[in-house]
């Protein structure tokens, strides 16, 4: 059954995100997520953004149940399994941290978390996209990229890569976002013999490992993943295709 | 300890098959878990066309067991074709799973799936929470007579009916079946679970199928009655989950089992699992094959 947990607070972190947060006494850690529920709409899976004693996690609006998460307020209910999943591991001393989008969400505990000296990388569309660019700042050199070139770097944030090994010669890439970004990243790292764990996202219905939904090349993400590492060189799938709620293989 | 069974004239390495519905709808998961040490692969039910399933939520997770409505997502025949082909062609013993809404679509999927090289088809007879299908399908014993005919006369590889728990009495419907090859018993429970806090059923659907721990006894029923009424073998299915769980299921007159919650509980590895368990049961108990323990608890 799911926990009915009450909301402490909700945060606008750029325009269409918002951070809810709340309190749950499960342990929680980095990369793993919850599988949220608001009576009404669809369950969906979100990254654990938050890991504290108050969790979180962090929404972008863009269908109707992350527009029905939006909707809610302080002191309003909602209903979660989990966490569920792999987490990041812990390593290296140097690490680098690669976000898409998004993918900040799930790589912001991490980074907060992590013992090493961090470079997080943070691309986003244009500057009202990019959020947690201050709580990221207390724990680690950032550099942002966008789009537009409305802040920081104007393009993909893959092309910071080149430098950011320069200078801060990681030796542990952590990423997560749009896949083909991850792809390039991993490629990168791979070619430079840096270990790589990227965080994947395919379409989840149990979220505990059995029904098959969002499998890629015999690796169940919601179970075996979502943060993969070595398994990548297996899976074959990852930035080719993913597989609809029907199951069939689309190229992404 | 040699586990190996002979199942409607097909050689298993060990009785424990991965149950229908359960990673089983990728090419690559049948294979992982083949892999893993399942004694063959039961494919998800497959239909004639691409179903999506139904909206989330569509599984709750209980104390003592699971409770889904996936509303029989699938790829459809055709599509599924590439992924029997890549489990059997990584040397899986594969039993294709279909759904119908009557004889001619059970048989004309059956075709298919014999085509894609499957060693056994597994008809659906019993899902119970697809509307238009299974239950309505599996509590009429002509219907159950009429697919059972239909496929068993559509192909030539042997055909396994399996059946649902949600009839009163399981005989005459094992009797019915008993034109296949195998009777597989059983299916889910149909159940449901409220969210006091909501106010409403958790599931999409309202109603799905219970599995798991919980539903062990009323599959063992199930088997032994059907045991009473049949020449056939029968294939347990219900809450196994560990090896005194398929030993139970053998004496009460299964030749073999299938796994499909179990996944949740033990991982992938169940498989590897049961076999050690049920070698040391064998042992302590003095058995060297399967087959001596089927049907014991029949005196
Ligand atoms: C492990 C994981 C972690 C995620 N973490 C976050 C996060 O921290 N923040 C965030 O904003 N989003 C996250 N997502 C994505 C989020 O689940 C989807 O954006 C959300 O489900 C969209 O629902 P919708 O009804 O608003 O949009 P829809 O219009 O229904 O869909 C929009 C997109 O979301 C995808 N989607 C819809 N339902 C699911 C589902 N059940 N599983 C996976 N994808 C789905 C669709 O395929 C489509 O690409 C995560 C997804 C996964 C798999
Ligand atoms: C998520 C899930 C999906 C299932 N899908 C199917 C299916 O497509 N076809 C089918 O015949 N049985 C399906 N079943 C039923 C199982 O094959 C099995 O009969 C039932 O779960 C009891 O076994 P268990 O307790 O080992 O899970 C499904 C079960 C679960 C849990
Ligand atoms: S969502 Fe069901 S196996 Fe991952």
């Amino acid at each position: 059954m799911h926990r009915c947990v009450r909301i402490e607070d909700v945060r606008r972190e750029a325009r269409d995100v918002v951070s809810i947060l709340f309190r749950d006494p499960c342990i929680a850690l980095p990369g793993q997520f919850y599988m949220v529920w608001l009576p009404g709409h669809e369950e969906v899976p979100m990254s654990v953004s938050f890991t504290g004693m108050l969790k979180g996690i962090t929404v972008r609006a863009v269908g109707p149940t992350t527009r029905a998460l939006h909707s809610l307020e302080a002191d309003d209910r909602l209903w979660i399994r989990g966490p569920y999943g792999r987490c990041y591991s812990i390593r290296g001393s140097r690490p680098l941290v690669v976000a898409g989008g998004t993918g900040i969400a799930s790589l912001a505990p991490l980074v907060e978390e992590h013992p090493g000296d961090v470079l997080t990388l943070l691309g986003a569309r244009t500057s009202e996209d990019l959020f947690f660019v201050e709580r990221l700042r207390a724990s680690s050199e950032v550099w942002v990229s966008t789009d537009d070139g409305s802040e920081g770097h104007a393009g993909p944030v893959t092309d910071l890569l080149e430098r950011a090994v320069e200078e801060h010669e990681p030796d542990i890439v952590y990423t997560c976002g749009p896949e083909a970004m991850m792809v390039k990243v991993y490629a990168f790292a791979s070619e430079r013999d840096i270990a790589v764990e990227a965080s994947l996202e395919r379409y989840m219905k149990c979220g505990i490992g059995i029904c098959d939904s969002c499998s890629v090349s015999g690796y169940r993400v919601c179970r075996d993943g979502p943060v993969f590492s070595d398994e990548l060189t297996e899976i074959y799938e990852f930035g080719r295709f993913r597989r609809d709620p029907s199951g069939r293989r689309v190229p992404i | 300890m040699n586990l190996g069974v002979r199942l409607s004239g097909i050689e298993l390495r060990n009785p424990f098959l991965l149950a229908s519905g359960v990673l089983g709808e990728t090419g690559e998961s049948m294979l992982r878990v083949w892999n893993a040490g399942a004694g063959g692969v039961v494919t998800k039910s497959i239909g004639l066309s691409p179903r999506e399933g139904y909206p989330n939520p569509v599984i709750v997770v209980l104390p003592h067991g699971l409770l889904n409505a996936m509303g029989l997502p699938g790829p459809g025949i055709e599509e599924f074709a590439e992924e029997v082909r890549t489990a059997v062609e990584g040397g899986a013993v594969v039993i294709g799973s279909v759904f119908g809404a009557g004889p001619d679509e059970f048989a004309r999927l059956a075709r298919r799936m014999e085509e894609y090289g499957v060693s056994a088809v597994e008809l659906n007879l019993s899902c119970p929470h697809a509307r238009g299908y299974g239950m309505e399908v599996g509590i009429d014993p002509e219907m159950v007579r009429e697919i059972v005919e239909a496929v068993k006369s559509a192909v030539g590889i042997p055909v396994w009916a399996k059946l649902t728990p949600n009839v009163a009495d399981i005989r005459p419907i094992v009797e019915a079946a008993s034109g296949a090859d195998a009777i597989v018993l059983m299916n889910t429970l149909r159940a449901m679970a409220i969210d006091i806090r909501a106010r409403r059923p958790v599931l999409s659907n309202v109603f799905g199928g219970y599995s798991g721990p919980a539903v062990k006894p009323v599959g063992v029923r199930l088997v032994y009655e059907a045991y009473e009424v049949t020449d056939k073998p029968i294939i347990g299915v219900g809450g196994v989950t560990t090896g005194e769980d398929v030993a139970e299921y053998l004496m009460a007159g299964a030749s073999a089992v299938q796994v499909g919650s179990a996944v949740y509980y033990r991982g992938v590895e169940v498989f590897r699992l049961l076999a050690i368990e049920l070698s040391h049961i064998m042992e302590e108990e003095g058995f060297s094959t399967v087959q001596e323990m089927v049907g014991l608890a029949h005196g």
